[in-house]
């Protein structure tokens, strides 16, 4: 054993006895229901509460953060064993969720482009879950399109006033903070005139509106800036260079975006096949009795088997640093694929069972699986669309020329 | 490509720049016009075995390098870039693993280091229809005074008109269909009663249709426990499963490169063809498959040297994976690069056929979908 290996596993026995010490039991295998799920919503328990202050004390809410922020100093594999063992324990990290894009996409952005003393104001609110962020990127006239975005802001001497629309803004309604690109020289060439600003979401100038999507939940806003306001030491990165900082923002966000969404995380969860051994039924030889979905399902099982072989081999040869890279939008597609057929295989798999919206004919798990089908409908919209993917891929990966339309 | 260790990163470049220069695809074209009965030129075998590619897989006490699966299919992975034919996967790979594997001491003392040195060219012959279906054996060996008397036949035994033995499963009990009362044996290709004739197949390499007319086995070419094989069986095909798997993404890696190079270069409309979107995202796609189909070939290979109890899935995940990928690069290998990809004269068609029989060996996609299913249990 490595002097490394062993001083892992030393750490190994650590995190172990600090979860045992620190997890409160009745949180125990509720995942991040317990915190509202993924978009938060609701207030904690009291033993949630806890949970996520004693996380947060500890500094494993953004574990390989610097502690002076407020993180864990972890080296990646470190971060890793926390994980794993977190797992083990049945218990879920709830800080990423409740600080909305701060600690995948925001955090990391400031840790990289920010000014000391905007790591000091903003870094400790998110490391501790406190603090919720949104992001202020698409609006109507700017989806994948991004660089012609026209919401703008005004230098007004001592403050930036900021006018226009954004879409699709994650949490908006529930976010203390907005990270925006706006527009600051609208003479300059699109890409050329955008800045990074950091706002307060609670002011007078701004304005929310939830978005009902198909599913029934609303977990994007339209977000109306009127005469709002952004202090000129919240100016993230040099003025008019946010297209950069933006575009380094997205590969934070398509790192985040790698994981599929597959069944029984922790392994206590039944796998899609036996799923459908229950919804189908078995032949004599017990092989699933319908057997066109048998051959589709296996390919599924395959798919994503390759997706997580995929995401540990690109880890294990950046010798456990999970870089941000241009592998990301790879790992982003095969991720948005394996998660929306596991979707469209269990609908299948339900039969009228998975027609469900409410009531009694239906279990809460049957219901879930039809608003996770339709949600998952916006993975290859979201966080740069699929077709978007594929152009980061052929141009910056494989060195395709420009397409020949603008962009 | 995996973390490789220094070793491995050594066979890596050496089997890289041997390719490159002693056996371009240029030299599978000079073969297959020569119409080689063997279907490979001596001087690229005994080039092979000097390098040591023989003994990867071969434990030192036999003479082998004890170096891993992992390793062979590296070397591999270069040969099926340029379409290398050689002896090596059927011999040293496959044949090596049977002996290996269920091989008594005293066989693998006798034959191990003769598939090292080369003297002696061990395949496997299994099939004996026109799919994989091992479990179908109908060749039978029945016990004599002192062994066994072998019936029947088989098909398309890899470098069969260059082999100096056969690992033959036969059937000494039971019925065809039945995975019990199968058995491994080793026969020498010149036995009495061995007959042999070449096949000619699209990717111009060395196959052989054998016929046994009651020959006469001792009882010491019984390989494994009669009856029993089935798990030694799987065990080794699993080993060839998962070198085919780093054959076909190495031959589906050069299409690809071949592919992407065309896309730079082909100007049409006034601009080179990969400017266009619609085939800029049909590369982009084949290389999400490339990479995804890479981490199942490495994943089956290691974990096969590490012993892992779920290798046999790992095996099927990487040959169906694999073979999907080469399916699917051959053909756009063809469409992208339009009228010149139809020629004779250009490369891209000996990858299309040579894709095909890999897909085909040890079990096709479609084989190990369905046993892949089987040992998840629905």
């Amino acid at each position: 054993m490595s002097e490394m290996t062993a001083g892992l596993e030393d750490f190994r026995n650590e995190t172990r006895a600090w979860l045992e010490e620190n997890f409160p039991a009745s949180l125990k295998g509720k995942g991040l229901e317990a915190f509202g799920g993924m978009e938060g919503e609701g207030s904690l328990s009291a033993d949630a509460e806890l949970w996520r202050q004693r996380l947060a004390d500890k500094g494993w809410g953004a574990p390989t953060w610097p502690t002076e922020y407020g993180g864990g100093g972890l080296t990646p594999h470190q971060a890793r064993v926390v994980s794993e063992e977190m797992g083990k324990a049945g218990a879920v990290n709830p800080i990423p969720a409740l600080a909305g894009m701060g600690v995948t996409m925001v955090g990391p952005t400031i840790l990289e482009y920010g000014t000391d003393d905007q790591k000091e104001r903003h870094l400790p609110g998110i490391t501790s879950g406190a603090i919720r962020w949104c992001l202020g990127y698409s609006e109507p006239n700017a989806g994948s399109d991004l660089a012609s975005l026209s919401t703008k802001a005004e230098d007004k001497g001592d403050y930036w006033q900021v006018n226009g629309q954004k879409i699709w803004t994650s949490g908006a309604d529930r976010s203390q903070w907005c990270g925006a690109l706006v527009r600051t020289d609208p003479n300059a060439k699109k890409r050329d005139g955008i800045s990074f600003l950091m706002m307060e979401m609670d002011q007078p100038g701004i304005e929310t509106r939830p978005i009902r999507l198909i599913s029934g939940a609303s977990p994007f806003c339209e977000t109306f800036f009127n005469d709002a306001r952004a202090e000129k030491s919240d100016l993230l990165g040099p003025l008019n260079d946010g297209w950069t900082v933006g575009k380094r923002l997205l590969q934070h966000e398509r790192a985040s975006q790698t994981g599929a969404r597959t069944p029984g995380g922790g392994g206590a969860q039944k796998g899609l096949q036996d799923i459908a051994k229950d919804y189908v039924g078995t032949n004599a030889n017990g092989e699933l009795a319908d057997t066109d979905l048998r051959t589709r399902l296996v390919e599924h099982l395959m798919a994503s088997k390759a997706h997580s072989l995929t995401l540990g081999r690109i880890a294990a040869e950046a010798k456990g640093k999970v870089e941000v890279s241009a592998t990301a939008s790879i790992l982003k597609n095969s991720a948005t694929s394996v998660s929306q057929t596991r979707s469209e295989l269990m609908l299948e798999i339900m039969g009228n069972q998975g027609l469900g919206w409410e009531g009694n004919n239906f279990s809460d798990k049957e219901i879930g699986e039809v608003q996770t089908w339709l949600f998952g409908k916006a993975m290859s919209i979201y966080g740069g669309s699929f077709e978007v993917q594929n152009n980061i891929i052929s141009k910056n990966i494989l060195g395709l020329p420009e397409t020949t339309q603008k962009g | 490509m995996a973390a490789l260790n220094e070793e491995q990163g050594m066979i890596r470049d050496q089997a890289q720049s041997w390719v490159a220069e002693q056996s371009p695809v240029k030299r599978f074209r000079e073969m297959r016009d020569a119409d080689v009965e063997e279907a490979f030129f001596p001087e690229t075998w005994s080039a092979m075995i000097e390098m040591g590619w023989t003994g990867i897989i071969v434990p030192e006490e036999y003479g082998g390098l004890n170096l891993g699966y992992m390793t062979f299919g590296i070397v591999l992975e270069q040969l099926g870039r340029n379409l290398t034919a050689s002896p090596l996967f059927a011999s040293a790979l496959a044949g090596a693993s049977a002996l290996v594997i269920a091989g008594n001491e005293d066989q693998k003392q006798t034959y191990l280091p003769k598939v090292v040195e080369g003297s002696a060219l061990v395949t496997l012959a299994v099939d004996e229809g026109p799919r994989h279906a091992p479990e179908q054996t109908a060749c039978s060996a029945t016990a004599s005074a002192d062994g066994f008397t072998l019936s029947g036949s088989k098909t398309f035994v890899l470098e069969g008109m260059a082999a100096s033995h056969l690992v033959v499963l036969a059937r000494t009990s039971g019925d065809a269909g039945d995975e019990t009362g199968l058995s491994l044996f080793l026969v020498p290709a010149d036995a009495e009663g061995v007959s042999r004739v070449r096949i000619k197949t699209m990717d111009s390499r060395g196959y052989a249709n054998y016929s046994f007319d009651n020959v006469t086995l001792g009882a010491d070419s019984l390989l494994g426990q009669q009856d029993q094989a089935w798990d030694n069986l799987q065990d080794i095909l699993d080993r060839a499963r998962a070198g085919l798997g780093a054959e076909m993404l190495g031959t589906a890696s050069q299409a690809f490169d071949m592919t992407l190079d065309y896309l730079k270069t082909r100007k049409q409309f006034g601009a080179v063809i990969g400017s266009f979107q619609a085939l800029g995202h049909r590369a982009a796609g084949l290389f999400t498959e490339m990479e995804l189909t890479r981490s199942c070939v490495e994943a089956a290979l290691q974990a096969i040297d590490a012993g892992s109890d779920d290798t046999a899935q790992m095996c099927s995940l990487s040959k169906a994976k694999a073979g999907d990928f080469l399916h699917h690069m051959s053909n756009e290998l063809i469409q992208i690069h339009g009228g010149i990809g139809m020629t004779d004269e250009f490369d891209a068609g000996f990858y299309l056929k040579r894709a095909r029989a890999l897909e085909a060996a040890f079990g096709n996609q479609a084989y190990h979908r369905d046993r892949y299913a089987r040992l998840l249990g629905f």
